[in-house]
């Protein structure tokens, strides 16, 4: 079973964290190329390689990136869960998705058509710096996150001296 | 005895947590030390070898406590094999205070071993179940392999916890959730102004977190503080943080009570 999608009322879009804010003749537009989805749970969202042509904003339910190692099979490189983005390859050339995306659980989520929103922001560069400028601070708080990974947190020792 | 004097303990049983880390139950062979609140330590004794500062991770007369081996001590306490005899002085320190949270929700957030102080806690207010609002367990570590108490989590949700868990770095076989302990934080019901967080990890996951929790509105969010420790009982000064000695006035602490100085760059 794949998909199920419908319209989107402006103020649902609005309501997401990563929408919040944003003026309203924006928000309009963005809900004119955006549409409710739910994907059960299982359910492949995108393909490593595959072309981005839209991204999510989860509303409940949780996804997992990762990545297919030879011999080993798909890895989770991490997971996003509701009131996060999912996918921002579609932003950069070429436009292809460096990972693959499956629903872990039921998922509830607003998918916007990227190509149309790629065409809006080159319209309304208003528009396209907002965007960008929220997915920028999306990106620095995965970076943040992934750096912290790497530090091996949990192996910092617990005693110290005062 | 003086309080300084360790009560001899046996190590009835020795669980193998991960490769480093392994719970000891751990029965008194004559009277046993003070009862022991949720989130005290106890200064364990490894004959022959030191002693050093480790949580009790399930109370009682019969007790638990849950060591990694990162040194001599706690290899030589981590190692004990059932019969092995122990010396335990304590219990020493300010607890959660769970005790005193009833009617809220509760939210115990764990990185690593620092899912050993807090089992207590939320076994305390698992058996008072009726007693508290939503209860919610997050815990990280940094592989699946180095999760703990991983034989009790359908036990806690089957009491009635949510329990959520999160790794660093997934294995081949791991299907939960990847990523930071604090993007569980999301995931937290509560109802932030009537909730209670108790975070104990590395102080750095214990800092991000405690701020993620802070950033959804909880305002009472305690941490269990992590210094190293002599004497336990705040005569040597060992353990300092600021104007604190935190093996007698913590380890339990408000988190905005010491924000601050957690921020401040060691020498
Ligand atoms: C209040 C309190 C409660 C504690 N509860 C527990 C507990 O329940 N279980 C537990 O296992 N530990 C706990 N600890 C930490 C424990 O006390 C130390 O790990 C122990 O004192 C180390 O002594 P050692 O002689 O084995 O190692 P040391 O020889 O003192 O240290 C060896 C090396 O390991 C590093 N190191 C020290 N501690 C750690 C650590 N935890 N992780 C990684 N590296 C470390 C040191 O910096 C040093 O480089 C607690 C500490 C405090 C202050
Ligand atoms: S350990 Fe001696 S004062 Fe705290």
């Amino acid at each position: 079973m794949g998909e199920r999608t419908t319209a989107v009322p402006r103020s649902a879009l609005a309501a997401h964290a990563f929408a919040r804010g944003l003026p309203e003749d924006q928000v309009d537009r963005l809900a004119e190329v955006a549409r409710y989805v739910q994907v059960p749970a299982g359910h492949r969202l995108f393909e490593e390689g595959r072309s981005a042509d839209r991204f999510w904003l989860i509303q409940a339910g949780r996804v997992t990136l990762d990545l297919h190692i030879p011999g080993r099979g798909p890895v989770i490189v991490e997971t996003l869960g509701r009131g996060t983005v999912l996918g921002w390859s579609w932003l950069f050339p070429p436009y292809a998705w460096r990972f693959g995306a499956l629903a872990a659980e039921p998922v509830r989520a607003i998918a916007l058509d990227a190509r149309a929103v790629r065409v809006m922001c080159a319209e309304d560069p208003a528009l396209g710096y907002e965007l960008t400028r929220r997915f920028a601070a999306v990106m620095l708080d995965r970076l943040q996150n992934t750096r912290m990974r790497l530090l091996d947190l949990y192996g910092a020792p617990w005693g110290r001296d005062g | 005895m003086t309080a300084m004097t360790p009560v001899p303990y046996r190590v009835t049983e020795r669980r193998e947590e991960t490769r480093d880390t392994a719970t000891l139950v751990l029965r008194p062979c004559g009277a046993p030390i003070p009862p022991v609140r949720p989130g005290q330590f106890t200064m364990m004794y490894a004959f022959g070898v030191g002693e050093a500062p480790i949580s009790v991770s399930r109370t009682g007369t019969v007790m638990e406590q849950t060591v990694r081996d990162v040194g001599a001590v706690s290899r030589a306490l981590a190692g004990s094999a059932p019969g092995r005899m122990i010396g335990l002085r304590g219990p020493y320190g300010a607890g959660w205070g769970v005790e005193d949270a009833v009617g809220r929700d509760l939210v115990f957030a764990g990185g690593g071993i620092g899912l050993a102080p807090l089992r207590p806690a939320l076994l305390y207010a698992l058996r008072r179940r009726a007693s508290y609002g939503a209860i919610t367990v997050l815990i990280g570590a940094r592989t699946p392999a180095d999760l703990v108490y991983r034989a009790e989590l359908d036990e806690w949700r089957e009491r009635g916890a949510r329990v959520e868990v999160t790794v660093d770095h997934a294995d081949d076989g791991w299907r939960g959730h990847v990523g930071l302990i604090t993007s569980l934080v999301n995931l937290v019901c509560a109802d932030p102004p009537n909730a209670t967080a108790f975070v104990c990890g590395p102080e750095i996951m214990m800092r991000f977190t405690a701020e993620a929790l802070e950033a959804k509105g909880l305002t009472d969010v305690r941490i269990s503080l992590e210094r190293n420790m002599r004497c336990g009982v705040g005569w040597c000064g060992h353990c300092q943080l600021g104007l604190r000695l935190v093996c007698r006035d913590g380890p339990v602490v408000p988190y905005r009570d010491v924000a601050s100085e957690l921020r401040v760059k060691e020498r």
